[in-house]
Formats: C-alpha cells, sequence, structure tokens
C-alpha cells in the first residue's frame, strides 16, 4: 500500500447520496490497497460512508472535518 | 458485500417521487446490490423519450413552499433524477422495465420510451426477477 492519494472525488455541494454514488464509481478504477479521498459537504455523508464502506469492505483510514467541509480517506479493499 | 436484491414499484410520476426512486436505486447500486424497476402509469409515462426531462410537478403536499425548496436545490446543482439514474446504472447491477399493462393504459411502444428503460414486462415476469428481493412502491 502506498500512502499517496491515487484518486481524489470532489462531492461539495452535492446532496445525498452523490457523495456514495460518486465514489461508488470512482473506486472501480482503484487498485486494492491504494487510497481514495472524498471531499463532502452533505451531512449525512459521516453515517453514509461508515455505512457503505463497512459493506463494502473499504476502510475509512483517516477523517476530519474543517468549516463543514468533511474528508474521508479511504483504503480500497 | 451486502448484496440483497431491491425491487422498485416506481408507480409515480411527479419529479419529487422520481427523485426519491432514483436515490433509493443508486444508493443501493453503490452498495453493490442489484435493483430492478418496474415502471407503472404515471412512473412509466415519465420516463417517455419526449418527456422524460419535461417538469413532471411535485405531489399535492408540497404546496408553494415545498416548491420554493426544490427548485432552490435544483438551482444549486442537484442533478435531476434521470441523471442520478443514469448513474446507478453506469454502476451497474441496475435494470428498468416497463410495465406492459401500463404500456397499453397509455398506448405506447418501447420506442417511445427513453434508453434508460431496458424492456418490458409483465408482473410476472417482474415477480420472478425480483425473488425475495426488499421492494419497494414508489
Amino acid at each position: 500500500m502506498s500512502d499517496t492519494i491515487h484518486t481524489s472525488v470532489d462531492a461539495k455541494g452535492l446532496s445525498c447520496p452523490m457523495p456514495i454514488v460518486k465514489t461508488a464509481q470512482a473506486v472501480k478504477a482503484v487498485p486494492a490497497g491504494e487510497l481514495i479521498e472524498v471531499l463532502a459537504t452533505d451531512p449525512g455523508s459521516v453515517k453514509d460512508f461508515a455505512a457503505w464502506t463497512r459493506s463494502t469492505g473499504n476502510t475509512i483510514v483517516e477523517q476530519t472535518e474543517d468549516d463543514g467541509v468533511f474528508r474521508f480517506v479511504i483504503k480500497r479493499a | 458485500m451486502d448484496d440483497k436484491p431491491l425491487a422498485i414499484v416506481l408507480f409515480s410520476g411527479t419529479d419529487d417521487k422520481l427523485n426519491v426512486a432514483a436515490v433509493m436505486a443508486s444508493g443501493a447500486a453503490a452498495l453493490g446490490r442489484p435493483v430492478h424497476i418496474f415502471l407503472q402509469y404515471w412512473g412509466l409515462d415519465a420516463f417517455r423519450a419526449d418527456r422524460i426531462k419535461n417538469d413532471h410537478g411535485l405531489v399535492a403536499e408540497a404546496g408553494a413552499e415545498g416548491k420554493a425548496a426544490v427548485d432552490a436545490l435544483r438551482a444549486e446543482g442537484q442533478a435531476p433524477w434521470y441523471e442520478t439514474l443514469a448513474m446507478a446504472k453506469e454502476l451497474g447491477g441496475v435494470e428498468i422495465q416497463a410495465c406492459s399493462l401500463s404500456m397499453d393504459i397509455l398506448r405506447i411502444t418501447e420506442e417511445d420510451l427513453d434508453p434508460l428503460v431496458d424492456g418490458t414486462e409483465g408482473v410476472t415476469a417482474f415477480y420472478l426477477a425480483a425473488g425475495d428481493a426488499q421492494m419497494l412502491f414508489i
């Protein structure tokens, strides 16, 4: 696993479920073990990304919030 | 992977209900769940190729205030329901079928429908395809 971001998904300003849908689309092109960064402002995204990663086997390795913008770093299963 | 299939009977043809169906379908598709959408009556009417991008209105309880809220979200760039559905189909595992009875009622053929629709089936084929899927009626 490399610790650089392989793919970044900017989902700021998008309503549910677009942050998850765009991320699900993006991870298809990401090799296993690589990192995906997602930026989202949808307040539901914290619980949604927790549920989505649990269900798909991907892992959230970093999660921060800055001024209403949630940033998730997800390791591709 | 949570792969329990989802079946949606989409009867309603207003933009709010169409959007809810698109949200439920794309959320399930993002989890890798197969989704089968069965279009009936006004839900099917909204998928006519020459009308799909029209303003389909909202349910009566939306009122003027609800319409303003939905319009504001759209102005902020929220994708219309048919684009959300197109993205769900790109994720894979999403099939959209027209109810053959509704096709007869509306007097339309498959050529009249948007390419988002994969084909036509009767209720028996729908039940068989849905199997033990979780089912929503919208």
